[in-house]
């Protein structure tokens, strides 16, 4: 990830072109440093002239002409350049590949990148790049590839070197099994719905029929006829498409909870019921019309619901798969790439640069830097060296290491603090949404309206008093209060995710438009995540200096440095860097030092009285305090910090004002939780520095058991259990993989502003079904009058349902909930 | 009005066979991926293999 940001900055349109030359390639314009004026072909990146090569030499030049036709969104080709041995491992096969039963390997892989026809075009080719792949097919709404390889003719790892040669790195994904499982669940639905349909199509003729003779007079053969033949239809559409919902009502009575599929089963088995026994006897009244488009209707909002829910869950185990899965262990001097389930303690481990440790252990050899803000939220890199233990998740900055593993998956720390994700998820108590809590009292009121029915034309008619009880029952049936939820929800979801907010499942919007208290993490959510240069006392003709020694460094503070001060740089005759301290550097005849205090104190005498001012002031900030020396004698204090995001204290103000309270749970220091709060202007609930994940998870429970809704935002591993366990977590872009699965909810974009988007839209999403619930009960009221009255005739029925249903649909597909007004 | 006795039946027949015809169409996996089909279909030249992995539920 980190590697390919600076070669996407670096294809941006230069300035100084007026019109820049194309890549070849990808047709983005090329860097002016990289034209090569005696090259025929430009190229952005190495990625896209190594692709073009490869498509040249093995016939595939066709992709350009494909691609030329629909590409919207150009993107410069980036080649892991991985080896894949892991892709060969037996366990490997065991978990992720098919033998078919001609001796070929099937797997299904996810890769990055793909995006287009051309791409499809190209993956479904990748036999003439790598020979011995029998056949691939592209699912593009996935990215996920369907290869079928033969094993005596080539490797796995062949193949995954051939993708990513394309420019379409593979991973292996962990959402295979679950998504077999999803696929044939989203099959059965389809095919109820498809049921549903076809016997709502049907019995309407009949009906229509029906309801003809009502008025023009009909033989009584005939209506016999058309009555046994709807009640033939209507069966397999109660029975097998509607038992999505007798299912989930018996479920409800047998565990006494509140579910909208109660009356729904109520309605559907009584209707049945009724016209079954009036199509015996061959008089009274028939609803099997109302009942099969009810059951049709009802299924399309499932349909829609689970299709939306989909998309969310989908991208979450995409981004997963994502994380690496391999780990470079040293085998006789040599590094081999195994999966990381495959570790063992007492194996040494590679780790570069850049790279994610993929285990517990002792450093071996080595010292660098390394990032443990996944694990505890401190911001600040804590310096290792040989000898020092060292977590999984945890990334190395710096320097290479060799690591001696001491505990890897699901004994490492990383494995027991997932381990307490499943349990928060397992104990979390669910959502009672509001439609099925309206569906509570909704049971009672009905049933007691039907036992008046029952009882007063008991008393005024006997002979029609069951009919007009199965009336008022078949109309009372909450079809549009059924349907109110889901497609308000779907419709939400929808909006959501064109804004850059994923909601897991729709429960998740209710959750959030409640007012509660709201916990943030520091790292990622409050502030920018990564050290910036906050202040520079001294003398500034220094920086150009500085600038070229911090440039060949690659520690964060450098970093943050370049970032402060960019421009060229200069040659530096000598470089010398302490892990944990500094750098001795000579340039144009000077001596430059640039380091921590403790490291710079060491090698000057005296320190002047405005730098100890300044180092005393900006420590008690929580800021990091760097000093520079020149030649001997102290130059100028800098100051860094994990600065505040710009939009901070605006966006919480308006959470506020949707009435939330807020508080910060950090990992880090005291000193910076508090400095942060106070430059967010204030007016945190609590704001504590030092939390372990422990204590975020324990402050969670213990917010949740005073019935508050509790929404924790979080991005790192760290917040992973406390995310688990709040009503709602929302997991901020750029987070941990971990805390991506455990969230309910995540944003594309960092910062605060999706955060309050999100809540003010599941504010309007639940305004949107409270309005749909309100109308659905209106004709409900309205049915129930005719039933009292008597005046309840199926033809009624017929059109006062998808009467109501059409309202709430509307009402449902028109709100604006997430997508701001004025766009499409 | 006895054709109505042709008609019904037929009727009946007709529906049952499309009801089973997208039973099929949604067993056999035709209704997965509803977007790369219609890019496919784009591409002149014929795809290496069909792969037909996908006529079967993936286990």
């Amino acid at each position: 990830m980190e590697a390919a940001t600076p070669l996407i900055e670096s294809t941006r349109p230069s300035a100084l072109f007026a019109r820049p030359t194309p890549c070849a390639h990808c047709g983005l314009p090329v860097p002016v440093a990289r034209i090569d004026l005696d090259a025929g072909r430009q190229f952005c990146c190495d990625g896209c002239c190594q692709v073009y090569a490869i498509l040249q030499g093995s016939g595939l030049q066709q992709y350009y002409q494909y691609r030329g036709q629909d590409d919207a969104a150009p993107s410069p080709a980036t080649p892991s350049r991985r080896r894949f041995d892991d892709f060969d491992a037996a366990s490997f096969h065991e978990r992720y590949c098919h033998t078919l039963s001609s001796g070929l390997e099937r797997v299904e892989l996810f890769l990055e990148g793909v995006h287009c026809s051309a791409c499809v075009w190209l993956v479904e080719r990748v036999n003439r790049v790598a020979p011995g792949v029998v056949a691939a097919e592209l699912d593009l709404s996935r990215s996920v590839a369907t290869v079928v390889w033969d094993p005596k003719v080539t490797a796995l790892s062949a193949v995954a070197r051939a993708l990513d040669s394309l420019g379409y790195t593979p991973h292996a994904t962990r959402a295979t099994q679950l998504e077999a499982e999803r696929r044939q669940g989203d099959r059965a639905l389809l095919l109820r719905l498809g049921v549903a349909g076809a016997a709502a199509g049907n019995v309407m003729l009949m009906a229509f029929a029906l309801y003809g003779g009502l008025f023009s007079g009909m033989s009584h053969e005939y209506q016999s006829l058309f009555r046994w033949l709807s009640f033939a239809i209507a069966t397999p559409s109660v029975f097998y498409s509607g038992g999505v919902f007798l299912r989930g009502g018996w479920a409800a009575l047998r565990t006494r909870a509140l579910h909208m599929d109660l009356p729904v089963s109520i309605g559907i088995l009584t209707g049945y019921a009724g016209g079954a026994w009036n199509t015996l006897r061959g008089t009274g009244e028939v609803y099997f019309d109302s009942l099969c488009t009810l059951i049709f209707l009802l299924l399309v909002g499932r349909f829609l619901q689970r299709k939306h829910h989909r998309a969310a869950s989908n991208a979450s185990e995409l981004l997963s798969a994502l994380a690496p899965t391999t780990a470079r262990v040293l085998v006789a001097a040599e590094a081999r790439e195994v999966p990381t389930e495959d570790l063992r303690s007492g194996q040494t481990i590679v780790v570069a640069p850049g790279e994610r440790i993929a285990a517990d252990g002792v450093i071996n050899s080595g010292s660098s830097a390394v990032d443990v803000s996944l694990l505890t939220g401190e911001s600040l890199p804590e310096e290792v060296a040989a000898g020092d233990k060292v977590y999984a998740g945890t990334v190395n900055q710096s320097a290479e290491l060799h690591i001696l593993v001491e505990s890897a998956g699901k004994e490492s720390r990383l494995g027991r603090l997932l381990e307490s994700v499943t349990a928060a998820q397992r104990e979390r108590a669910p959502i009672v949404r509001l439609a099925d809590r309206v569906a509570g009292y909704f049971v009672f009121v009905v049933l007691g309206v039907a036992a008046l029915t029952l009882a007063i034309w008991l008393q005024l008619d006997p002979s029609r008093a069951i009919d007009h009880t199965v009336a008022l029952l078949v109309v009372t049936c909450p079809c549009a209060l059924g349907m109110a939820t889901p497609l308000a929800v779907s419709a939400a979801l929808r909006q959501a995710a064109q804004v850059g907010i994923l909601f897991k499942g729709g429960e998740f919007i209710e959750a959030l438009a409640r007012p509660g208290l709201i916990v943030f993490d520091k790292t990622g959510t409050l502030t920018e995540g990564r050290l910036e240069l906050v202040a520079f006392h001294g003398d500034k003709s220094v920086i150009p200096w500085l600038r070229a020694v911090e440039a060949r460094s690659t520690h964060p503070i450098a970093r943050a440095f370049l970032r402060a001060f960019p421009g060229d740089v200069e040659p530096v005759a000598l470089f010398d860097e302490t892990p944990g301290g500094g750098v001795d550097a000579r340039i144009a005849e000077h001596t430059l030092l640039v380091g921590s205090c403790s490291w710079l104190r060491l090698r000057l005498t005296r320190l002047p009285e405005w730098a100890e001012a300044q180092i005393s002031t900006h420590s008690a900030r929580g800021e990091t305090p760097v000093l520079v020396a020149l030649d001997g004698a102290l130059v100028a204090v800098a100051a860094f910090a994990d600065r505040v995001r710009a939009d901070g204290g605006r966006e919480l103000e308006r959470l506020r004002r949707l009435g939330f309270e807020c508080a910060v749970l950090s990992g880090d220091q005291q000193v910076i939780v508090d400095r942060v709060a106070a430059e967010l202007g204030g007016g945190f609930m609590t704001a504590l520095g030092n939390q372990s994940p422990e204590q975020k998870l324990a402050f969670v429970k213990a917010a949740r058991g005073g019935r508050r809704n509790v929404i924790m935002v979080g991005d790192g591993v760290n917040d992973a259990a406390a995310l688990a366990a709040a009503s709602i977590g929302i997991a901020v872009h750029g987070g941990a993989e971990a805390s991506l699965e455990a969230a309910d909810a995540f944003t594309t974009q960092a910062g605060l502003r999706k955060i309050a988007d999100a809540a003010d839209g599941a504010r309007r999403t639940l305004a949107v079904i409270r309005h749909g619930i309100a109308f659905s009960l209106l004709y409900n009221a309205l049915g129930v009058a005719l039933a009292l009255s008597g005046a309840l005739s199926p033809l009624v029925a017929a059109v006062l349902m998808p009467l109501s249903s059409i309202t709430v649909v509307s009402v449902a597909l028109r709100a604006r909930t997430f997508r701001a007004k004025g766009t499409p | 009005m006895n054709i109505i006795f042709l008609i019904l039946p037929l009727t009946l027949v007709l529906s049952v066979a499309s009801v089973a015809a997208f039973a099929w169409a949604t067993r056999s996996g035709q209704f997965d991926d509803l977007k790369t089909p219609a890019l496919r279909i784009l591409h002149e030249d014929v795809a290496p293999k069909s792969a037909n992995v996908k006529t079967r539920p993936l286990r």
